[in-house]
């Protein structure tokens, strides 16, 4: 295989159409009608290149469910859309609550060499929220784990929250908190609203998530600690983000494709395709997700990928896991839903895909293994080439997930990612994992 | 099953009976129950029609029937018992039909048993729907005889079944459409044939 | 008709209308008859499936389908396949190659019946789901008003009590709305639904203000567990504000009846002697649950073949 490759006339984040040679595993040089012997040729005419992109929440099955997913198809569907990093939470079965799952999910994704998998530790032992996980030997082991989250689970005891919002400070953590008050959403099925009371489904309400993030936001300032907020799910979330950012809290926030795109009117077919935790909302929620996203009070795009096995999809509503794939089409949900309308430009998109993920993560300062890095010369040739232009009807069959959960089924969708770089290594390319 | 063959002449499209005719016709059949009702209980002082009931298949032969037994006591000054029966639910072709709306089953309040019931329609045509009403009746009593009245036979029977009165014999096409129109269904009397369609009756 | 009977909103007025015209009629053509039969869905197989304990529903079912002569298959959760941890839709499958022209369903689970159709290619009968819908249960209702009272456009129709878990209220607000009927829900604000504001119904936790305006009064069932999740403090609290009583019975219109879907909590939401009275129509819903399912299969089954 080439160890250099000449990109043709591909459009630096949206910009004028240049050349970027690839060589040794970063972007050598960035400029017009470049030349390099040796190297081999992508001709890029018409497509965006952008830093390769960085999932903050990814779940990857492995181990406890390979049959939904494993380490490696998960690799090979975010590579396919256009992730170099992503993080793989820890709710696997053992849990991800030790330096050994850690290391072991690390090194699986190492192997694979698809993508740098990120192990997310879990905070409390087991995901029970009783007691604080080993998180300090997690954040020094090989997987050198930074964020910290129960997703699936809320820290829900609000001391617990506060302990271990301050004992990440010590490596520089951060806590990812599925919010949840689990007394409200006893039973929950769906959003807590007309559809719900219409359809017998017991309501998930917006005040459970809500309730939530105003408490760790308020905890967060108290010790002054870093948090998370995974998949923002409604418009009152996004306002209480936005006032605790105008406080200075040190508050991220990440909001999901499908809660960008999908409503709770999905429900109403009783497909559990469509179930998912948090609940897909109403259209306002949506419309002030996306505002949020396109004013950077939520700072990133999560995909909360979650591949389930058909026997657990196929079934009753009630019965079903909840969850969604996301990987393989979350960038074209945001071109969509968010540059199609106007309401974030490529720079942007490289920002709440790649360079904001990534600082969350703390992945921007690894040198040879930095993501979320500028285009620039010198830079780890972490990059992802995208057609904007086409448009593609979503067939679950050909995703690359072991799983078939697509809520995108027979949607057209825009933006093709034609390839991915990681540190100059193509992964993806013609649309095509190259393995 | 052998088929009867095609006639050689059928009616050209168009009214085949006027509202005169549909009430000479209703006047014909009326006397001819009267005749069959004394043959059938001979030396009677009423001339058997206590024991007559004449039951109609919806649509168009319940009105029919109301009709033939308002002539016959204007004939003979004798009521006449009068009922219907729906037999929707008895049809052996819902499968090819679909379903429909079904309409009323009303049996006078001496009911049939022992009795000599007519049944009366409006078009004789394949002879399914008298075989649904044969079904009916037995499960809605006993009569001691039952005769089927008709106003028109059109003819391709699909069954061994032969109408005791009929109104007008009409050699049609299987191809063609018999049609028959009462005041208190259709707004007027009369009887049409038109050509094509679905080679069914009215029903 | 919709090929499958999954909600009340399946109907629109004249479907509706037609159910309760062929029940009435099936009634009549059966009414003093020593052979309550009909041949109509002979060599037609239908399939009890349920997942819940429901004698009475399975056996109004049964009734309807024997009466008009289908083959009937009882398949009940327990004891069986499923009990043994087969899907859903192996079980539809299953069925499917059984032949079934007909599945009539009885799920815990909200829209059971409606992933169900998607399996099946015979008629889907939803028999109750969850907390969803029990669309047959709202037609006998809306049957017995008629039948009562004569008509159902403008009749002002209060249903009483644990809306929020109650699959009755769901068809009933539905199916009487479509028919002209005019609905108000009475409960206290923990047993409604959020979201009951966008309903065709008027709604308010005043029983005794509603009582003199209601041509008819649906007492739903309150269950016991509701108090330990603190939807009602007690239930003789609950009794006193909204269980119908002699006393507010005799608020009433004069004509106005009393309705309940059954199986009743004597002394919770209704007291004996409201459910023994000349008002009440308890009996009668059983017996036309029977006329209405049969004209339900008739008009799902009768037709040509899908």
């Amino acid at each position: 295989m080439a160890t250099s490759y000449l990109i043709k006339g591909a459009r630096p984040l949206g910009g004028d159409p240049a050349d970027i040679l690839v060589k040794d595993g970063r972007i050598a040089a960035i400029g017009e009608s470049l030349s390099a012997t040796g190297a081999a040729v992508v001709e890029a005419g018409g497509l965006v290149a952008l830093p390769g992109l960085v999932d903050l929440h990814t779940h990857l099955r492995e181990p406890g469910r390979e049959d939904a997913e494993t380490v490696e198809t998960g690799s090979r569907a975010a590579a396919l859309g256009g992730f170099t990093a992503v993080h793989a939470m820890a709710n696997t079965d053992p849990v991800a609550d030790t330096a050994g799952v850690v290391e072991q999910v690390w090194r699986l994704g190492q192997e694979a060499g698809l993508v740098d998998v990120v192990p997310v530790g879990a905070v409390t032992v087991g995901l029970t929220g009783e007691r604080l996980a080993e998180l300090g030997a997690m954040a020094d082991s090989a997987a050198r784990v930074r964020v910290f989250s129960d997703d699936g689970s809320c820290v829900s005891d609000p001391a617990l929250m506060r302990r271990a919002l301050e004992y990440v400070k010590a490596f520089d953590g951060v806590v990812a908190q599925h919010a949840e008050e689990p007394r409200l959403t006893a039973g929950a099925q769906m959003h807590e609203g007309d559809r719900s009371a219409r359809l017998g489904l017991t309501g998930w309400p917006a005040a459970a998530e809500e309730a939530i993030i105003a408490r760790d936001v308020l905890l967060a300032e108290h010790v002054g600690a870093r948090l998370h907020v995974c998949h923002v799910s409604t418009a009152g979330s996004v306002e209480i983000l936005r006032w605790a950012k105008s406080r200075g809290v040190q508050v991220t926030a990440e909001v999901t494709p499908h809660h960008l795109l999908l409503t709770d009117a999905c429900a109403e077919s009783y497909d559990p395709v469509f179930k998912v935790n948090p609940p897909l909302r109403t259209d306002a929620d949506v419309e002030a997700l996306r505002a949020g996203l396109a004013d950077g009070t939520i700072d990133a795009v999560g995909t909360d990928h979650a591949p389930h096995a058909v026997e657990d999809k196929e079934s009753e509503w009630a019965q079903a896991r909840p969850g969604m794939l996301g990987l393989e089409q979350a960038l074209s949900v945001v071109i969509e839903t968010m540059v199609e309308p106007g309401r974030l430009d490529w720079a942007g998109v490289a920002d709440r895909m790649s360079v904001r993920p990534a600082a969350i993560g703390r992945l921007t300062g690894l040198g040879d293994r930095a993501h979320g890095r500028p285009l620039a010369p010198g830079e780890p040739a972490n990059l992802v080439l995208v057609d904007p232009a086409s448009r593609a009807v979503v067939d679950p069959a050909a995703l690359a997930s072991r799983s078939r959960n697509s809520p995108y089924a027979g949607r057209e969708l825009p933006g093709r990612v034609v390839a991915t770089f990681l540190r100059g290594v193509p992964t993806v390319l013609d649309g095509k994992a190259v393995r | 099953m052998a088929r009867a063959p095609e006639p050689a002449r059928s009616p050209s499209p168009g009214t085949l009976l006027s509202s005169a005719d549909v009430a000479r016709v209703v006047d014909r059949m009326a006397h001819q129950l009267i005749e069959r009702a004394a043959a059938s209980d001979p030396g009677s002082a009423d001339g058997g029609l206590p024991d007559l009931v004449l039951v109609g298949i919806p649509t168009r032969g319940a009105p029919l029937a109301r009709r033939l037994a308002a002539r016959i006591e204007a004939f003979t000054g004798t009521p006449v018992d009068v009922g219907t029966a729906d037999i929707t639910l008895y049809r052996d072709d819902l499968r090819l039909r679909g379903v429909r709306a079904l309409e009323p089953t009303v049996l006078p309040d001496a009911g049939i048993d022992g009795r000599l019931v007519v049944l009366v329609d409006d078009v004789l045509f394949s002879g399914r729907s008298v075989r649904a009403a044969l079904d009916a009746l037995r499960d809605l009593g006993r009569p001691r005889a039952v005769q089927l009245a008709v106003l028109v036979d059109r003819g391709h029977r699909e069954l061994p079944i032969k109408a005791d009165f009929v109104g007008k014999n009409v050699p049609t096409s299987r191809s063609q459409q018999v049609k028959v129109h009462l005041t208190e269904v259709d707004g007027a009397d009369e009887v049409l044939v038109t050509d094509g369609g679905t080679g069914r009756g009215t029903q | 008709m919709k090929r499958h009977l999954l909600e009340a909103a399946d109907l629109d007025r004249a479907d509706a209308t037609l159910v309760l015209d062929t029940a009435a009629q099936i009634e009549q053509a059966l009414a003093g008859r020593e052979v309550k039969k009909l041949p109509t869905l002979r060599g037609r197989t239908v399939v009890n499936l349920f997942y819940e304990d429901s004698t009475r529903t399975r056996i109004s079912f049964e009734l309807a389908a024997k009466r008009l002569s289908a083959d009937v298959i009882n398949f009940s959760a327990k004891g069986s396949s499923v009990s043994k941890g087969e899907s859903l839709k192996d079980t539809a499958l299953t069925l499917e190659a059984m032949g079934s022209d007909a599945v009539v369903v009885r799920h815990g689970s909200s829209g059971a019946p409606h992933r169900l159709a998607n399996w099946v290619r015979g008629s889907v009968v939803n028999a109750g789901d969850g907390t969803h819908e029990h669309p047959t249960q709202a037609l006998l209702d809306a049957y017995t008003i008629r039948q009562r009272l004569g008509r159902l456009d403008g009749v002002r129709v209060t249903i009483v009590g644990d809306v929020l878990h109650s699959r009755v209220a769901r068809s009933n607000v539905g199916l009487l709305h479509t028919l002209g009927a005019e609905v108000t829900l009475v409960a206290p604000p923990t047993l409604l639904p959020v979201g009951v504001g966008s309903w065709p119904a008027a709604v308010t936790y005043d029983l005794d203000a509603v009582l003199p305006k209601s041509d008819v009064v649906m007492m739903l069932r309150v269950q016991a567990e509701r108090m330990n999740a603190s939807f009602f403090p007690s239930a003789r609290e609950y009794s006193r504000r909204y269980g119908l009583d002699g006393r507010r019975m005799g608020a009433l219109p004069d004509d106005a009846i009393v309705m309940h879907p059954g199986p009743m909590n004597r002394g919770m939401e209704i007291a004996a002697d409201v459910a023994d009275s000349v008002r009440s129509t308890i009996v009668e819903q059983v017996a036309n649950g029977v006329s209405v399912r049969m004209a339900v299969l008739y008009l799902l089954l009768g037709g040509a073949p899908q």
